[in-house]
């Protein structure tokens, strides 16, 4: 029964001749409003995702203003950070902010920081996650890939500041005695790869990144190789393509565009991962990592490690250059998922299935 | 050697190297189960969940209390908007520009860092509306967090319903509203359950958006909804463990062995209960 047809009856009619299905009982035109106050507060509640975003990038930006007019161009380039003398009864004046004597915030070492320990974490995640997504898709009998898959996404589960605590007692010692001094021995010749310090810094802080982005990447690879055409897969097999030269002729390039979403998503995720590497990366201010294993800061550790300090400064300029900080890792992470989702979608829109 | 043979070679040595990077992907979260429980385990007592934190010691109440106080509001405040949001995406407007934009925006907020959503908590509402560190402030910047999930599993819920479910309550008279309310809400809550406790999982073990918005209370919650701050377990792990005495670090394995066992829970009952994979993983 169409709308049109129970228009010209009373709602009373109406409800009868609909006998007892869970109906309104209600006129047409009171349905309809109805309908329209439902879709207008779903619509709301709907919208509340857009407003939270662009609640974010307003309240950054406003909160940012005296540190971008203070430090210019030099915030992103500067190499030292430092936030001047809190407790002096005076202050400098530069571009109408006040601002504590001394007070310098450049942020390259913590944007380098960032860069170098996701570098180094995706170095490691993608062949771990595509290796695994390759034996959960491919290799493993059917009875047998819920267990991993469930093992790899409870990877996931854990939560940031475990992976901290863990790294600390146990990977900080392994880098410090074996990894390390390993990958010494190994590339010694080339300086940087000379080990000199101790385990906490920049390559403890990638690898415990990679492991944290493996189940990010091999979710969405085992989703997207597992619907690679099966016929085509056989077709490769009955021409006598070993397994290997199936996934890698077939499989692999069917998935590759999900894939490469997956894995931007993943640098998404390394870029503004926080307290582990806070508690493992020996946060050091305002210097370059000499090696791989020295000390560095995140964009996303040092707001964390230098707000009690910033909340000291009379003139408020450190609160604000954090704020500055969070908006620049907010712009990075949000200009890299974007292409991360394009990729899935298309994935999914071309190639069917599950991303 | 011949092309067979070495065809073949390099067949068996991708196969044991997809052994060998699964057992590296599986790894880490094992010795990460161990060192927790083994070290967790000669401190677990009544005492935790009786006395609050002391100094470097006492138990855990605050902590305990503060993490449940703050995920059962930042829920209820996520829940209702990620469910009526999704609900609206895939009933009211699937295949709309609005919807379209809803669906992009959730999936590019869901990677937004959770400190960037904590520092934001920190300059909008502890600063800006005046909350101070606060259980609104945290319970806020979480629910921030969690809506992605929560209305991408709403969404996914409704749209994996038969379509022939749909259809016949609008043939059988019934308008929008009451088919979607009576007819297909029914069926979706598994999965709507599932994004709902998967996002509480989540909720339970983050630190970064808490630090500047809940702060850290040795207190157990008061339940004034601002001016006072709370403490939760993370806070404990980051900052017991890096303190030298062993009492202290006994507390932060047994913050970590109480919020893993929850979170593993909590996946356990999503995968038995609605055989459902984590959605949390970015792929919705």
């Amino acid at each position: 029964m169409s709308e049109a047809d129970v228009t010209p009856i009373d709602g009373r009619e109406a409800q009868g001749m609909r006998g007892s299905a869970a109906m309104s009982g209600r006129s047409p035109a009171s349905r309809s409003r109805r309908d329209l106050v439902v879709r207008i507060l779903l619509g709301i509640a709907a919208a509340s995702a857009i407003v939270a975003m662009l609640a974010i990038f307003v309240f950054l930006l406003r909160e940012s203003i005296p540190s971008i007019r203070y430090n210019g161009a030099s915030f992103l380039t500067g190499l030292t950070w430092h936030m001047g003398n809190l407790y002096a009864n005076s202050y400098t004046v530069r571009h109408g902010i006040r601002a504590p004597i001394g007070a310098t915030y450049g942020i390259w070492p913590f944007i380098f920081g960032t860069l170098a320990s996701t570098l180094i974490a995706i170095l490691i995640a993608i062949p771990v996650s595509i290796g695994s997504a390759m034996l959960i898709t491919e290799y493993l009998p059917p009875r047998a890939t819920l267990p991993i898959s469930f093992l790899i996404e409870l990877l996931a589960g854990v939560p940031s500041v475990v992976f901290g605590l863990w790294a600390l007692v146990v990977l900080v010692p392994w880098v410090t005695t074996a990894i390390g001094p390993f990958i010494g021995h190994i590339l010694g010749f080339i300086p940087f790869f000379r080990a000199t310090t101790a385990g906490q810094g920049l390559l403890t802080a990638g690898i415990v990144l990679g492991i944290m982005i493996i189940p990010i990447i091999t979710a969405t690879t085992r989703d997207v190789m597992s619907q690679a055409p099966p016929d085509v897969k056989a077709g490769a097999h009955a021409l006598g393509a070993t397994k290997w030269e199936t996934i890698r002729l077939v499989s692999l390039p069917w998935a590759r565009t999900g894939i490469t979403g997956a894995i931007v998503l993943g640098i998404g995720r390394a870029l503004g991962e926080t307290m582990a590497v806070l508690m493992i990366a020996g946060n050091a201010v305002g210097t370059l990592p000499k090696n791989l294993m020295s000390p560095i800061s995140t964009m996303a550790a040092v707001i964390v490690a230098q707000l009690d300090a910033a909340l000291q400064d009379p003139t408020g300029l450190a609160v604000s250059a954090l704020a500055e900080i969070a908006l620049v890792l907010f712009l990075i992470t949000v200009a890299v998922a974007i292409p991360g989702r394009l990729l899935i979608a298309r994935q999914a829109r071309t190639r069917g299935g599950a991303a | 050697m011949n092309l067979r043979a070495r065809r073949h070679l390099t067949d068996h040595v991708m196969r044991v190297l997809a052994y060998l990077m699964a057992a590296l992907a599986v790894f880490p979260l094992l010795d990460i189960l161990w060192q927790v429980f083994s070290k967790a385990v000669p401190g677990i007592g009544l005492y935790l969940f009786t006395q609050s934190v002391q100094g470097n010691g006492g138990g855990l109440l605050n902590a305990i209390e503060g993490t449940l106080v703050i995920v059962v509001l930042a829920t209820l405040i996520s829940a209702p908007l990620g469910i009526f949001g999704g609900l609206y995406v895939a009933e009211y407007d699937r295949h709309g520009r609005f919807a379209h934009v809803v669906r992009f925006t959730t999936d590019v907020l869901a990677g937004v860092p959770s400190i960037v959503i904590g520092y934001f908590g920190y300059v909008a509402l502890v600063v800006g509306l005046g909350w101070h560190f606060s259980l609104l402030a945290g319970a806020m910047a979480l629910a921030v967090m969690s809506l992605p999930y929560i209305l991408r599993s709403t969404e996914m819920a409704f749209e994996s319903l038969r379509p022939d479910l749909r259809e016949a309550s609008l043939a059988l008279g019934a308008d929008r509203v009451t088919t979607i309310f009576r007819v297909l809400f029914p069926p979706a809550v598994p999965g709507i359950l599932t994004g709902l406790l998967l996002a509480i999982s989540i909720s339970l073990g983050e630190t970064a958006p808490l630090i500047y918005t809940a702060g850290w209370s040795v207190f157990p919650p008061t339940l004034h909804l601002t001016n006072s701050p709370v403490g939760y377990l993370t806070y404990v792990i980051w900052t017991f463990i890096n303190n030298p005495l062993s009492q202290a670090h006994v507390l932060a394995y047994a913050a970590a062995f109480i919020l893993i066992v929850l979170i593993l829970a909590l996946n356990v009952i999503v995968r038995r209960v609605f055989g459902k994979s984590n959605p949390a993983l970015g792929r919705f």
